[in-house]
C-alpha cells in the first residue's frame, strides 16, 4: 500500500457527508463495478433515507473494444428499479478520462430517462477527455498518468485506495 | 500449417476464432460463459441493444440452410449493434462455380469484420480461418458431422444455470450421434468442464465405432442409459437416416429410443432435458416431455442468443 495516498475512509466519510446534504431523500444510487459498487453499498448502509442501489458494469458500452478488448471478467448490470423519472447519482471510486462515466450515463438511458443523473466520485484524478464533471468529489488527486488508480477493500470491509501500472490488459 | 488449437486462438492466448470446442482451454470456456451471463440481463430488458460492436461487419454465410441458427445469430449481431448481412450462398453465387474462397475475398473487399459460417463439408470454417484477413474473426455456426461448437456452448450453460457444478453431473446424449455435430460439440464442452460421466445412448448403427476415445460410456439401452443421469440430451433424428437403412421406421425408433415419461422417470427427478431443435415429436421425443417441466429446451433458444453475444464480443475484442 503506498502512504503518500490520502486515506480512502476519511474521503468516504467526506464524501458521504456530501451527500447526506444534497440528494434527495429517495435518490437512487447506482455504482460503477467494482469501487464504486462497493461506495454505493456503503453509502445506502450509513445515509439516512430510502436509497435503492443499482449496479453498472460498463464494458458492453466502452468505446475501446478495437484496442483493449473486452474485459475477461464482466460482471452482469442489474437496475432493480425503474430509471424513468428517478434522481440518480452514478457512484464510482477514481473519475479520470470520463469514458467510463459515459458509458455509464449512456448505460442508464438504455433502462429509462431518469429526472436527474449526478455523479458523486471519491477522488477526481483530472485527466479528462470528455465534457464531464462529478458533482460530489472525495478529494482532487494528482497522479502518475503512468499509474491506475483503484480502490480496494480489505477483508474488514473498510476501504483503501492502491496504484498500480496499468494492466496491458 | 497451423495446428487447429492453434488457428483458434492468438499470441495472447485469446479466442481469434470459434471453429471448434475440441481442443480450447477451460478458461476460454469458462470465459464464453461467464460473459454470456451478463448477456443474459441484457436480452432481458426492454432495450435489449448494447452499442460494443457498433460500426463492425458481421457477415452470416449459410452455404446449407438453417433458418433457426441463422436467425438466432443475426438477433445476437443485432444486440450488439453490428451491421449484419446473411446469405444463403447455397442459392446464389457457388451456384455459378464461384469458390468458397472467393466468395470469402469478395466479402472482405467489403470490409467484413467477422464470418459465421456454416457448410455441410466438415471443416470448410477452417479453409476459411486460414485464409482470412488477420483482422477476421471466422465462428463456425456448425460444419457437416464435425462440430457445432456454439450449440455446444448453449448446451453446457444451460447446464450451468440448472445444475450449477460439472464435476457432480452424469450427462446422457441420446439418438444420432454419428451424424451429430451438436453430440461432438457438446461432449467435448462437457469433458473440458469436468463432467465426470457423459453416456451416449443410441442404436449401434447411429453410433461412431470408435466414440469410446472421447471418454464417453455407450449405452444400446435407453432405459439402461437414462438411470440416474442428471441431463438428457435428444438428438435430432433426421428422417433421411430411415431411407439410408440404418434404421427400421420412425416408429420403432420411437418405441426403442423415444424419450417417453416413462422413460424419463429413470432418471434423477430432477433432471432436465435438452434438445438443439428443431424437434421430431414423437420420433425422438414424446410430447409431454418435450413440454413438460423438466424441459429447458426453450431456455436454450434465450441463452443460445447470449452464448452468441458472448462469442462475438469476446472474439471482436481479439486482435492478432
Amino acid at each position: 500500500m503506498d502512504n503518500t495516498l490520502p486515506d480512502a475512509e476519511a474521503l468516504f466519510a467526506d464524501l458521504k457527508a456530501q451527500l447526506a446534504s444534497s440528494i434527495a431523500f429517495d435518490a437512487k444510487l447506482v455504482g460503477v463495478f467494482s469501487g464504486g459498487a462497493w461506495l454505493a453499498d456503503r453509502l445506502k448502509a450509513e445515509l439516512d433515507g430510502d436509497h435503492q442501489v443499482g449496479y453498472i458494469d460498463v464494458s458492453f458500452y466502452r468505446d475501446d473494444l478495437a484496442t483493449n478488448g473486452l474485459k475477461s471478467n464482466v460482471r452482469s448490470t442489474h437496475i432493480p428499479f425503474s430509471v424513468e423519472g428517478a434522481h440518480i447519482v452514478i457512484v464510482d471510486d477514481v473519475l479520470f478520462t470520463g469514458r467510463s462515466i459515459r458509458a455509464a450515463v449512456n448505460t442508464l438511458f438504455d433502462y429509462g430517462r431518469p429526472a436527474s443523473v449526478q455523479l458523486a466520485v471519491l477522488v477526481d484524478r483530472g485527466g479528462r477527455e470528455l465534457p464531464i464533471a462529478a458533482d460530489y468529489v472525495g478529494v482532487p488527486l494528482i497522479v502518475a498518468t503512468d499509474l491506475m488508480l483503484a480502490l480496494s477493500k480489505n477483508d474488514d470491509g473498510k476501504f483503501a485506495l492502491t496504484t498500480e501500472p496499468w494492466a496491458a490488459r | 500449417m497451423l495446428s487447429k488449437k492453434n488457428l483458434q486462438l492468438n499470441d495472447n492466448g485469446d479466442l481469434h476464432h470459434l471453429l471448434a470446442i475440441e481442443g480450447l482451454p477451460k478458461r476460454i470456456i469458462e470465459r464464453i460463459l461467464d460473459t454470456a451471463e451478463s448477456f443474459v440481463g441484457i436480452n432481458e430488458r426492454e432495450v435489449k441493444v448494447v452499442p460494443l460492436l457498433r460500426g463492425k461487419s458481421i457477415f452470416n454465410i449459410f452455404f446449407e440452410n438453417s433458418t433457426r441458427t441463422r436467425t438466432t445469430f443475426e438477433i445476437a449481431a443485432k444486440r450488439l449493434s453490428a451491421d449484419v448481412v446473411s446469405l444463403d450462398v447455397g442459392r446464389s453465387s457457388t451456384n455459378k462455380g464461384e469458390t468458397i474462397l472467393d466468395t470469402i475475398a469478395n466479402l472482405t473487399a467489403m470490409h467484413a469484420d467477422m464470418f459465421v459460417v456454416r457448410h455441410n463439408e466438415s471443416g470448410a470454417p477452417y479453409l476459411i480461418a486460414q485464409h482470412a484477413a488477420p483482422h477476421v474473426h471466422v465462428v463456425n455456426a456448425g460444419d457437416g458431422r464435425h462440430e457445432h461448437p456454439t450449440q455446444g456452448l448453449l448446451d453446457v450453460f444451460t447446464i450451468r444455470r440448472y445444475k450449477k457444478d460439472f464435476t457432480r453431473l452424469t450427462v446422457a446424449i441420446v439418438g444420432d450421434v454419428l451424424h451429430s455435430r451438436v453430440a461432438r460439440s457438446q461432449i467435448h464442452a462437457l469433458t473440458t468442464l469436468g463432467v465426470p460421466e457423459v453416456r451416449v445412448i443410441g442404436p449401434r448403427t447411429l453410433l461412431p465405432a470408435d466414440i469410446e476415445r472421447l471418454g464417453v460410456r455407450v449405452f444400446t439401452s435407453l432405459e439402461e442409459g437414462l438411470k440416474g443421469v442428471d441431463v438428457v440430451t435428444m438428438l435430432r433424428l433426421q428422417n433421411e437416416r430411415m431411407a439410408g437403412a440404418l434404421l427400421p421406421s420412425a416408429s420403432e425408433y420411437f418405441s426403442r429410443y423415444g424419450l417417453t415419461p416413462q422413460k424419463l422417470a429413470l432418471a434423477k427427478p430432477d433432471a432436465i432435458v435438452l434438445h438443439p431443435g428443431p424437434m421430431n415429436r414423437g420420433v425422438e421425443i414424446d410430447s409431454a416431455v418435450a413440454d413438460g417441466n423438466q424441459s429447458v429446451i426453450l431456455p436454450q433458444v434465450t441463452y443460445g442468443i447470449a452464448v452468441r453475444m458472448a462469442v462475438m464480443a469476446i472474439l471482436a475484442g481479439a486482435t492478432r
